[in-house]
């Protein structure tokens, strides 16, 4: 059931086109080095590489063919439209080098777009730039880095992450140097306040806060969280990565954030999954808005009459500079998220979100009793439940590689790390009620084999393309190739 | 059911301290949490001052990583240098497998083995 490798399917001689006779003299170049002939590409038919691609897109899972529970990552639908609007001559011809004269639809929308995420999530401004989540924690954390060195205030290098956070958050402040200090949650989920009291100092950086964190749970004390950072002079950053519970609802702006990325890729509906590309725009409070990368799409010259307005690059008087090559992922991102909010306006975006809570509320319900939910209030667009079953010793990863028996792709598995056994499940709001309930008769029929064939589980899963993996071998050998090409030189 | 030596004291965050010759380890409870070890680091050199609750490893499983500390205060006399090339014997031997050796030690803020074992269910639960 193995698909070779192209370099295995690989034949001398064989191609995919046949060049022309050359109609121009020959030339030889003058310096031979500049081409190489030590790698030796695959010679297939056009044929063969799309059989390849047609055998391996097989093997994958994908929203488009089944339902994709993965807790904090959104795999919500993709809407079809999106992919039109993006490959509109306009958009997929343009080069981001061109006299903004001539490319004033691109910057519109880019501008637009701001506008509305500005609406969405109460910022005074945002930056279009980061390439993906993690990139645009990196852009906020850079941009109160900067807020506090312009104040003279040298003494701010921590920062603190509840321990509830997603994991890039300690990430990104490590990636900056600053020591980072985990506050433990509360036992119903919150940032436990005393501990946080107990960090809160003039060398606080701010508090990265996941709202609602990765238990799927909205803090219920936000505002005192808030008041305590502010007051020591700290500034409140937000993982927007969980703003599909939010959207029309609350605004992090209006709570208080100083900053907060988005994901377009999760909220906005731009593909992903298969490692890209994300989009990561930041919002910042008014504060914090002279230091946004540079550029941002601005109006150089308003509207006129029946002249619209001239849109153009402006660089904020702070700014820590660029971020990224050109704009942002512009087609791939932007276009569609803009797509997504334009069709589904204000009132739409906010039913995206109430659908998306009652949705896990509804699993929730269905499951709970069968599987223990630690932290059990009411959820937001997410949940957290122990795969662990009372008298059987199949695990999280047991339950989920079974659940791919049942045509489902698991949920996020053992995290977050202070749930034992952890299985991360967010619905969202494209899923109809006859999705969610095979879902969780899955569950509930895992959970019995678990008693009475535990094996079939642990052995799972039996009926895809490929059986368990070995996850320690892979982890622990790093060998990404199997083949040299014949008389490869590794060290050139 | 973990096992826990009674010859050893054990900080909160799951690393036992030898008090007879200052080794220093993560508990049997601690690498069956963690699952297949498929990578460890030290971070501290021989002669380094170390800190009760300062950061002297990092373990990495298929499940998480995690950050292993120094269960008492002293100076490190010796390191397993043999260890992050074979971690998976932290899974198999988890006391024989000692991280570090630290000198001058005081183990009285640390659990005993049955305050261990409490802290440890209290936690399954």
């Amino acid at each position: 059931m193995t698909e070779p490798t192209l370099f295995e399917l690989s034949s001398p001689g064989r191609t995919g086109v046949t060049f022309p006779e050359a109609d121009v003299p020959r030339f030889e170049l003058p310096d031979s080095s500049l081409l190489r002939d030590d790698l030796p590409l695959p010679e297939l038919a056009e044929v063969d590489v799309v059989r390849h691609y047609m055998a391996l897109s097989r093997y994958n899972y994908s929203v488009d063919g089944g339902f994709y529970p993965l807790g904090s990552c959104t795999m919500k639908y993709n809407p079809k439209i999106n992919e039109d609007t993006c490959r509109l001559p306009g958009f997929l011809y343009t080069h981001p080098l061109q006299p903004i004269e001539t490319v004033q639809g691109n910057l519109m929308l880019m501008y637009q777009l701001q506008e509305w995420l500005k609406e969405i999530s109460g910022f005074a401004a945002v930056t279009l730039q980061p390439a993906a989540g993690a990139h645009g924690e990196f852009t906020g954390v850079l941009m109160m880095r900067a807020y506090h060195k312009a104040r003279g205030d040298h003494r701010r290098v921590k920062m603190l992450v509840p321990d509830s956070a997603h994991g890039t958050n300690p990430a990104s402040a490590g990636m900056l140097g600053m020591t980072v200090k985990v506050i433990p949650s509360d036992a119903r989920g919150n940032v436990d306040l005393e501990a946080l009291k107990a960090e809160c100092d003039d060398t606080v950086v701010g508090l990265m806060l996941t709202n609602p964190n990765t238990l799927g749970l909205f803090d219920e004390h936000i505002q005192e969280v808030v008041r305590l950072i502010h007051e020591c002079g700290g500034l409140m950053y937000g993982d927007g990565a969980n703003l599909n519970a939010l959207l029309g609802i609350v605004r992090p702006g209006d709570l208080g954030f100083d900053v907060m990325h988005f994901n377009l890729h999760k909220t906005f509906s731009v593909p992903h999954g298969g490692g890209g590309p994300g989009s990561g725009p930041v919002g910042v409070s008014a504060r914090l808005a002279d230091f946004l990368p540079a550029p941002q799409v601005g109006i150089l010259e308003p509207a006129e009459g029946d002249t619209p307005p001239l849109y153009g690059f402006v660089t904020p008087k702070h700014s820590i500079g660029r971020m990224k090559a050109f704009h942002g992922h512009f087609g791939g991102g932007l276009v569609r998220a803009y797509t997504y909010i334009a069709m589904h306006g204000a009132e739409g975006l906010r039913d995206v979100s109430q659908y998306a809570v009652l949705n896990a509320n509804y699993l929730a319900a269905r499951l709970r009793g069968t599987y223990k939910i630690p932290y059990d209030r009411v959820c937001m667009h997410e949940f957290v439940m122990e795969g662990r079953i009372e008298g059987s010793d199949v695990r999280a990863l047991d339950i989920s590689k079974r659940l791919m028996d049942y045509n489902f792709h698991p949920p996020t598995n053992y995290f977050p790390l202070i749930v034992h056994e952890a299985l991360m499940i967010e619905p969202t709001e494209t899923e109809n009620k006859d999705t969610l309930d095979r879902f969780a008769d899955a569950l509930l029929k895992i959970a019995e084999e678990a008693r009475t064939n535990p094996d079939v589980v642990k052995s799972a899963p039996h009926s895809t393309p490929f059986g368990r993996m070995d996850e320690v071998k892979a982890a622990r050998e790093l060998v990404l190739c199997c083949w040299l090409p014949e008389g490869y030189d590794s060290n050139r | 059911m973990s096992n826990t030596p009674a010859s050893l004291k054990y900080a909160k965050t799951d690393e036992w301290f030898d008090p007879a010759t200052g080794k220093v380890g993560i508990s049997d409870y601690a690498q069956e949490q963690l699952s297949d070890i498929v990578f460890m680091e030290i971070t501290v050199s021989v002669g380094d001052e170390v800190q009760a609750g300062s950061q002297i490893a990092s373990v990495e499983s298929v499940k998480a990583a995690s950050e292993v500390n120094a269960p008492v205060s002293g100076r490190v006399v010796a390191v397993n240098e043999s260890l992050p090339n074979n971690p998976e014997a932290i899974n198999s031997d988890p006391y024989g497998s000692w991280f570090i050796q630290i000198e001058g030690g005081d183990p009285s803020g640390l659990l005993d083995a049955a305050d261990y074992e409490k802290h440890c269910q209290e936690r399954a639960h």
